[in-house]
């Protein structure tokens, strides 16, 4: 499948995204955010970085480029939309996935492995597998909480809209595994529509053993359609 | 105010003030002085330290451009592929305003590496300290900035998507009125991709690029070339204001730019000195002249004069020379990236750099004698009075009469001084670009770099610094620096190809200041002439002294190498058991002189290092490189600071680690303590599988290098026996005191 990966100013880990794709087989395209057409066969991911400086507030500015509504059609039209990181944030802002991610609890910028429980299978991000299994994906953020009204994460965990959540070496999600402060310890979710995925960890930095490790690997083939070898 | 008066208020002497107006047949004005007294500072005119930098080896069959030609230098590879990397100090203005000091630090050193040509690919950050736990408000002050540089690094670094992958992190009383930030660059590149910073070719156009120019900065050079004092704060206006965004957009733009065939003559960051650095450096390097027009400079506030224009150090801007018709190129990408590109003047055959004011010249001075001319001093030097004092050690007087090693690794592992630095590099982005392969914690970093042609280069960098060991012994201390350096990478399975160095002292106009100095660059030459390391560039920082004193004399140094083809990268601790652990090198301690152990468990610094015997690390290294082809290696980690028995604890510090089962020589009439703590170099531990032993043994006898069987990695405690002592700790309790120091000290 070919992905469409959108360059915003200050995004950083587009190329990583590209990389990572031609890692898995599957062909990709930078796409500068002054564009206005996203091919109605494509995936898109919004990568991580700081787009605009993250100056106002993460993402805040970069839903006002002139690609986004291209990236809303997509959305609508029920391509794959995938947000990480910076790219999750601005998805929130942009109002193509509920709530916002605000200032990490400690304060501090952080970069470390995090472990992750699927909560579900039941998306195709997710389809590579079992409710409950752990991955080992890092992150790398400094506003990474994510915070929603009472009736949204109500509404997110009832329709199982929650496909990620930060867990500790055990698998048991708990709050000493949160390392940002996100309520229910939500480290990715999707739409209703289950076509746009945001997440905070970045799958595209383990799809390699030399990098750590490759469970970021199921994410991004199964964003591509790509099902579970069995 | 005379122009006379106005210079020696610059900083300028009288000699030199006669030698300016010498040059320019005529009386200066004070826009010409003002450029006078940055480019003619001490930290762009390496003037009292120029005849001593010759000492350095330069040359090598791997460097591609030399240290002193261009804003960093560039070595050889392999494949094509060529590095460019470079070590700057931002001591001065982290002092007084650590965020912004520290993140322009950052700024700084990446502009100097795309100058060059080059993408770059990661950041090391070498960082000093006072002591964070200290009472009152001392220990107040060093927290808050130790949490202003780990903020700026991280705020800057983390923006622009750089990795930063590594560094270190000393706190020392020595240090408290003074901080060292030394900021480290890597890039890499084509060979056919190296810029140049030279203006050429009379008549094509001058561009200015990047951010508007503010009153921030101003001086700023001249600001690093004083001693810090209690009114530094007022020079706050001194430091510039980085913004990581514009510093990104600029790097991406330049990297399309160049990309262009035929377009870019010559590059230059606007860096300390500004536009007055660029105009001039360009110039004299291209043997030309350049005239431009302050008016058509973008500028961020209203009125300013031509004096601030010029001395302005605002960040996030370069100097471009393009070919003449080529304009409309450069504009377009810098639009693209919504970056200011204006055409502020050209090239001319005057060798002049000629500076006007809505049509009018309010500076016109020759390029060389601005860039090149400035006055070379020798400075006196002096043995200091109290040396011999200072390096005399007396044991018996310090330590106890029975060893309390117990309780001292106990004390080791819960200071400050030498717990873990996650706290630090997890708020670091230290894996961004997809290239870090060893991560920060481990005795050097690790990044694979994509080959011209396809697949990977693995370059391993490390940073090393001991202002304790130079202290007490400036030759010895530097020798041992490089030595140690070499070694790291020698635990990746790398050879060094160049050595980028950062020289921090206090005030050279002290003969004893300055004797540490020629001190510390003939032992760091005679150790890089002895390891074919050429010295590619660096960076002076002298005035690093405070009301309470000079820093200790501390050279830190930058090593990048290439891993050899097949090589196992292996990790700095241990597995979960049952491995054999071998000390490859010499048994000798080195002894306890300038040892971190006499300083944190006894507070004493006194005595000197053990001579360092480059012949036989030089062996060590070979051997390493060729022991980690070898399939059964499981772990490795250089002894260093704090000696073998520190060394051994840390192995035992991974998250799955084992404990260890060692017996560890005493030396006839040595104290145990001296053999567990002692920081001599030539030593590297390893863990082997238990049928790699023979192999090693035998390749360690024909290298003719020491290996030693220590004992094996085993259970869940760390267990010792050396000579009268025999010890134990609990891993996890230990591991737990490791990682809590820090954070401890720094959050409570």
């Amino acid at each position: 499948m070919r992905f469409a990966v959108i360059q915003f100013p200050g995004s950083n880990c587009d190329q990583d995204c590209v990389h990572a794709l031609q890692v898995l087989g599957q062909e990709a395209r930078l796409v500068w955010h002054q564009e206005t057409k996203i091919d109605p066969e494509e995936g898109v991911i919004l990568p991580g970085g700081f787009s605009y400086g993250d100056y106002l507030r993460c993402g805040a500015i970069a839903r006002f480029s002139p690609i986004m509504p291209a990236v809303k059609a997509a959305a609508g039209r029920g391509q794959v939309v995938v947000g990480i990181c910076n790219g999750f944030q601005i998805l929130c802002e942009a109002g193509l996935l509920p709530g916002a991610l605000t200032r990490n609890e400690g304060l501090h910028f952080r970069c470390e492995k995090a472990y992750l429980r699927v909560e579900t299978p039941a998306s195709r991000f997710t389809s590579h597998y079992v409710t409950g299994e752990m991955l080992t994906i890092p992150i790398a953020h400094g506003e990474g909480c994510y915070r929603a009204s009472p009736e949204i994460l109500q509404e997110l965990e009832a329709q199982q809209r929650v496909l990620f959540r930060y867990c500790n070496a055990e698998g048991q999600v708990v709050a000493e595994a949160n390392p940002n402060g996100s309520s229910h310890n939500i480290a990715g979710i999707c739409n209703a529509g289950r076509n746009v995925l945001g997440m905070m960890p970045h799958p595209e930095r383990c799809c390699e053993a030399e990098m750590g490790g490759t469970d970021g690997r199921g994410i991004l083939l199964g964003a591509a359609g790509i099902g579970r070898k069995i | 105010m005379k122009a006379k008066e106005f210079a020696l208020k610059l900083g300028l002497t009288e000699q030199e003030y006669g030698t300016i107006e010498k040059g320019l047949g005529r009386e200066p004005n004070e826009n010409e002085l003002g450029m006078f007294s940055v480019m003619w500072s001490e930290h762009c005119s390496y003037k009292n330290t120029r005849k001593e930098l010759r000492k350095f080896p330069t040359t090598g069959p791997a460097v591609l451009v030399k240290a002193g030609e261009e804003n960093a230098g560039v070595v050889d590879a392999g494949d094509g592929l060529a590095l460019a990397y470079k070590i700057e100090s931002h001591n001065h203005p982290s002092a007084v305003e650590p965020f912004q000091g520290a993140a322009t630090g950052v700024g700084g050193i990446l502009r100097d590496i795309f100058t060059m040509g080059a993408r770059p690919v990661a950041f090391m950050d070498s960082l000093r300290f006072g002591r964070p736990e200290a009472k009152g408000e001392a220990g107040k002050r060093t927290r808050s900035l130790i949490h202003g540089v780990v903020a700026g690094i991280s705020h800057y670094g983390n923006c622009v998507g750089v990795p930063t992958v590594g560094g270190e992190l000393v706190f020392d009383p020595a240090y408290e009125g003074n901080p060292l930030v030394n900021v480290f660059c890597l890039g890499t590149l084509r060979h056919d991709q190296i810029r140049r910073g030279a203006a050429k070719g009379v008549g094509n156009p001058v561009f200015y690029v990047g951010a508007k120019t503010g009153r921030d900065g101003l001086a700023g050079a001249a600001f690093a070339s004083r001693d810090l004092t209690e009114e530094s704060k007022a020079d706050r206006p001194a430091v510039q204001v980085g913004d990581p965004f514009v510093g990104k957009l600029l790097f991406e733009a330049c990297l399309e730019l160049y990309a262009r065939p035929d377009l870019v003559v010559g590059v230059q960051d606007m860096g300390a000195a500004g536009l007055t650095c660029s105009t001039c450096e360009t110039a004299s390097r291209g043997g030309s002249g350049i005239e431009i027009e302050l008016d058509r400079v973008p500028q961020r506030e209203k009125g300013m004069t031509p004096y601030e224009i010029l001395l302005s150090e605002s960040q996030e801007r370069m100097l471009i020379i393009v070919h003449k018709g080529r304009e409309k190129e450069l504009k377009e990408i810098f639009a693209k990236w919504g970056l200011d590109a204006a055409e502020i003047g050209y090239v001319t055959e005057t060798g002049k750099v000629v500076v006007k004011e809505s049509g009018k010249v309010v500076a016109e001075v020759p390029a060389r004698l601005l860039a090149d001319d400035a006055p070379v001093y020798e400075r006196e030097a002096k043995v200091p009075a109290k040396l011999a004092e200072r390096q005399k050690l007396d044991l018996k007087k310090i330590l106890p009469e029975k060893p309390k090693v117990k309780e001292d690794l106990i004390k080791l592992a819960s200071s400050p001084a030498t717990g873990s630095r996650r706290w630090v590099w997890n708020q670091y982005d230290h894996m961004v670009g997809l290239r870090t392969v060893v991560r920060p914690g481990g005795d050097a970093a690790v990044l694979r770099i994509e080959k011209p042609g396809g697949g990977w280069v693995h370059v391993a960098m490390t940073l090393d610094g001991n202002g304790r060991w130079c202290a007490q012994d400036p030759r010895e201390g530097s020798k041992a620096l490089v030595a140690e350096a070499c070694r790291n990478l020698a635990c990746a399975g790398a050879v060094p190809l160049g050595l980028t160095d950062n020289l921090n002292y206090g005030n050279p106009h002290d003969p004893e200041i300055f004797w540490q100095l020629r001190e510390g660059v003939e032992g760091m030459a005679e150790a890089c002439r002895f390891f074919d390391l050429p010295v590619t560039g660096g960076n002076v920082s002298l005035y690093n002294q405070s009301p309470s004193g000079p820093i200790h004399p501390t050279p830190v140094v930058g090593v990048v190498g290439k891993v050899e083809d097949g090589v196992h990268l292996v990790p700095g601790v241990f597995g979960k058991g049952g491995g054999a652990i071998l000390l490859l090198g010499t048994q000798e301690s080195g002894g306890l002189g300038a040892s971190l152990y006499l300083q944190e468990i006894h507070g004493v610094l006194a005595g000197k290092l053990g001579k360092v015997d480059l012949a036989a690390e030089k062996k060590l290294h070979v051997l390493m490189r060729g022991v980690l082809k070898l399939a059964g290696v499981r772990a490795v980690h250089d002894v260093g600071e704090s000696g073998i028995l520190w060394a051994l604890a840390e192995m035992c510090f991974g998250e799955e680690s084992a404990g260890a089962e060692v017996t560890i020589a005493c030396g006839q009439g040595e104290r145990p303590e001296e053999a567990l703590f002692g920081e001599g170099a030539g030593r590297i531990l390893l863990e082997v599988e238990e049928e790699t032993v023979t192999m090693i043994e035998q390749l360690a006898k024909e290298a003719g290098v020491g290996c030693y069987r220590l004992g094996k990695s085993s259970g869940t405690d760390l267990q010792i026996t050396c000579g009268s002592v025999q010890e134990r700790w609990g891993v996890r309790e230990l591991r737990k005191l490791f990682t809590e120091s820090l954070p401890q000290a720094l959050e409570g």
